[in-house]
């Protein structure tokens, strides 16, 4: 009995570290061959490539190492962007699905069967190669809502010029600290002595008041930089000033949004489909208000369903956002997998690298849904 | 005459207020045309803000109008029940109404009345609509790629002939029902590799050698998700398995495969697949490009596979496992003859999601220089001939890979129907 048991461990255990030792021998005898060795010691090399759109400064004389950081930068915020933009746009659709008037009803659902089969990379194509090229140049472009150029080079639009940020800043997540324990004081209250505060509207009125306050005392100040038009050549004009956002990403953004926001609405729709009629009926019954009824019994029920597959959807967006490769956004497969890894041949490592990159997200990501799912699962008795 | 109160529409003077009420949505939409259409704002005589409200107003108040209750017509109460029950809704359903004229309106001459279907060359595009030409004359390289055009039947004899191999299963007599997983499991990818290699890469019984590189446009996407299907589904089930083993060796090695794999993007596989592999096989062993690229999606959607087996796995319940035991049955006469045929009914329509996912990610493999369909239209585009006709390209691919995958979604949800009625 033990000798079946201890059989397929030994010969699972054997056939990995067969082929782990047949590839680490292979790469080892190519490596020599080609005169390349091991290590990571490349990443302080000078990167000596230019990153046409960056959160943080770099420029060629960097090394890899932060060329490494602003692909990850550019990777998360197009990942950030996308996850808030499709979470609105998802949970609108799907409750539009839900909503008994017919024309509603079938344009959500005719917009959920559309875009989510078409393939993404085909969308994104699309955005990039054919609609936003349909945009008119620089010097043509008309102005929208008198701050922003949409052009063939990408929004130009207004930006915050600020004075004592980290004021603003601090005084928000102060902000933020005071509303926690606020709460938490008034569920303390409540379930003490049964007294109920205006929660939500005391919390917004913190998180207004307090750094609202930082402008009359703190030295806060705040002003707008709008775009310009400025000529380069004769026929070539660009924008200054203001904030200028590259139609890669803005053709990203918007296909992996469309995309994934399809998924959502499924899932949104599934969740409160999911929660029995009764459940309302009873809630009703007990003199809960409308209002009270969404809140306290069909919500908790209903994001207990749809947060799981939800995070799923955003762990896929962050992946998905991978294929900006393809239309040349300098996301951490494009900067890193791509260029850096063309100019020091070093396949293993770069490769290497990047997938424990997606690696550590995903799972850091999925360890935390797990710790979620046990802390709101149903204690049955 | 008397009575007639427009705030609060009634049935005594039904055919007034249908009249007024139809006017007035006649009204809205009329305006809102000739407002985009024809460049003629007849509320003009409005302050600017009002006038662009004007078709949301006069529709509104058409709406309100014949919002009659149990008026006796049935059309008109049907329409009030669905997309009329108060004011809200009628606001939307007009905002829905003009949308859909704002978008549909320009759509349609673009796609058809202002588009071009006839002739050979970029000139015989001169309407503002779709140039159609440039789809009709580059159909071929979008369906077979860089395949010789004399040889492009050895394509269609072969997926013809694998259909038929497919659709024989159906055929089958009752009594060899029991041979169908194995008819389709093994024989099937067999013969389909022994004829994709035979056929359509050619070489040998006279036929021309057509190399991998050369193949491409649709076919190339129905090979790789073809074969990345059947190879990810015998290694997906063995991966589920071993993550419910009890043995610890097993489950975690499992275990850890399936998250790799479902942790990283597919295009960093695709990479790791085109310069990373070489690296890990003896010097100057070659392997051809497409079929490292069937490895890569295989091993990924594996991973994929085997967590929906799991969850059917996972669905059956305990009983099944006793009641097998108890009968005397070892692991794998429980597995293969209890728990697998139930397990694998009900997660059909995962798989078949699973599919449709890997179809929709195969445009992927342009990264190793592979162009399936959306490969072939970007290297399309960049011909210096027809520069300028992306939009119909891209709008070609996506009805394409919408039909195929919309009927395939549309049958997985059938069948989800069809097992959910069974238990």
């Amino acid at each position: 009995m033990k000798f079946k048991k201890i059989l397929p461990q030994f010969l699972t255990l054997l056939f990995i570290v067969l082929i782990f030792g047949f590839f680490t021998m292979n790469a080892q005898d190519n490596m020599d061959t080609r005169g390349i060795e091991f290590g990571f010691g490349f990443l302080k090399q000078e990167a000596s490539f230019d990153i046409q759109f960056s959160l943080i400064d770099y420029d060629g004389s960097r090394s890899y190492a932060r060329a490494y950081l602003v692909g990850l930068l550019n990777t998360l915020l197009v990942s950030i962007i996308g996850i808030i933009l499709s979470t609105m746009l998802g949970v609108v659709i799907g409750v539009a699905r839900l909503s008994p008037n017919y024309l509603i009803n079938k344009t959500a659902s005719f917009y959920v069967e559309f875009f989510r089969n078409v393939p993404l990379l085909l969308q994104i194509f699309f955005w990039y190669f054919a609609a936003l090229r349909a945009l008119p140049m620089p010097e043509d472009a008309p102005l929208i809502f008198g701050s922003s150029y949409m052009t063939i080079k990408g929004l130009y639009t207004i930006a915050p010029v600020w004075n004592n940020f980290d004021i603003f800043f601090v005084a928000l997540i102060i902000a933020l600290v005071v509303i926690y324990f606020f709460n938490k004081f008034a569920k303390k209250k409540q379930e003490e002595e049964g007294k109920q505060y205006p929660k939500f509207l005391i919390s917004l009125g913190i998180f207004i008041i307090l750094p609202a306050l930082t402008f009359i005392v703190g030295g806060v100040d705040l002003s707008w930089s709008f775009p310009e038009l400025k000529q380069l050549a004769k026929t070539s004009f660009t924008y200054e000033g203001g904030l200028g956002i590259p139609p890669e990403l803005i053709a990203l953004t918007l296909a992996l949004t469309l995309y994934t926001a399809t998924f959502i609405a499924e899932n949104v729709r599934a969740g409160i489909q999911g929660i029995g009629k009764g459940q309302k009926e009873a809630a009703a019954s007990i003199g809960l208000t409308p209002s009270q009824v969404l809140k306290l019994v069909i919500m908790p029920q209903a994001l207990r369903i749809i947060i799981p597959p939800t995070t799923n959807q955003y762990l896929n967006l962050t992946k998905n956002s991978s294929l900006a490769a393809a239309i040349a956004y300098p996301d951490l497969v494009l900067v890193f997998a791509g260029t850096a890894m063309m100019q020091t041949g070093r396949a293993i490592e770069i490769v290497g690298i990047t997938m424990a990159t997606y690696l550590t997200i995903s799972l850091s990501i999925s360890a935390f849904m797990n710790w979620y799912n046990k802390r709101i699962a149903i204690q049955e008795k | 005459m008397n009575n007639v109160n427009f705030l609060k529409p009634n049935r005594k003077n039904l055919n007034l207020y249908l009249v007024i009420g139809g006017l007035f949505f006649t009204l809205g939409i009329v305006d809102f045309c000739l407002n985009n259409f024809y460049e003629k704002n007849i509320t003009g005589f409005l302050p600017g803000f009002i006038s662009f409200f004007t078709p949301l107003i006069f529709g509104l108040i058409g709406l309100h109008l014949i919002r009659i209750e149990f008026s006796g017509i049935k059309i008109l109460d049907e329409l009030n029940k669905n997309i009329n029950t108060n004011n809200f809704n009628a606001a939307l359903s007009v905002s829905i109404i003009i949308l859909i004229i704002f978008g549909v309106a320009p759509l349609l001459n673009w796609f058809i009345l202002d588009a071009n279907f006839i002739g050979d060359s970029k000139e015989a595009c001169t309407g503002g609509g779709a140039c159609w030409v440039y789809i009709k004359v580059w159909f071929n390289r979008f369906i077979y790629g860089m395949y010789p055009n004399t040889e492009q039947w050895r394509v269609n004899a072969t997926f013809i002939i694998v259909l038929g191999f497919m659709g024989l299963g159906y055929f089958f007599p009752l009594k060899y029902k029991k041979y169908l997983t194995f008819y389709y499991v093994i024989f099937l990818p067999i013969i389909s590799f022994l004829l994709i290699y035979y056929l359509i890469s050619g070489g040998e019984f006279g036929l021309e050698w057509v190399e991998t590189g050369a193949w491409g446009g649709l076919s190339l996407t129905f090979i790789v998700s073809f074969f990345s299907l059947i190879f990810c589904f015998p290694i997906g089930m063995m991966l589920a398995l071993g993550r419910r083993s009890d043995l610890a060796v097993v489950k975690y090695s499992s275990l850890s495969f399936i998250e790799f794999w479902r942790g990283v993007p597919l295009i960093t596989v695709l990479f790791m697949s085109a310069v990373m592999f070489p690296m890990f096989l003896p010097d100057g062993t070659y392997v051809d490009k497409l079929i490292r690229v069937i490895i890569a999606i295989t091993l990924f959607e594996a991973a994929y596979t085997a967590e929906v087996i799991r969850g059917g796995l996972q669905a059956l319940p305990r009983g099944q496992y006793d009641a097998a035991k108890s009968l005397g049955m070892g692991y794998w006469k429980l597995h293969l003859l209890v728990i697998l045929p139930q397990a694998l009914k009900l997660v059909i329509p995962g798989i078949a999601n699973t599919f449709l996912a890997l179809v929709k990610d195969t445009p992927l493999i342009f990264v190793v220089g592979l162009l399936e369909l959306v490969g072939m239209l970007n290297l399309a585009k960049t011909n210096p001939k027809w520069l300028g006709f992306s939009m119909e390209g891209y709008v070609f691919a996506g009805i394409i890979f919408w039909i195929i995958c919309y009927s395939m979604s549309k049958y997985s949800q059938k069948l989800e129907l069809k097992f959910k009625t069974d238990r």
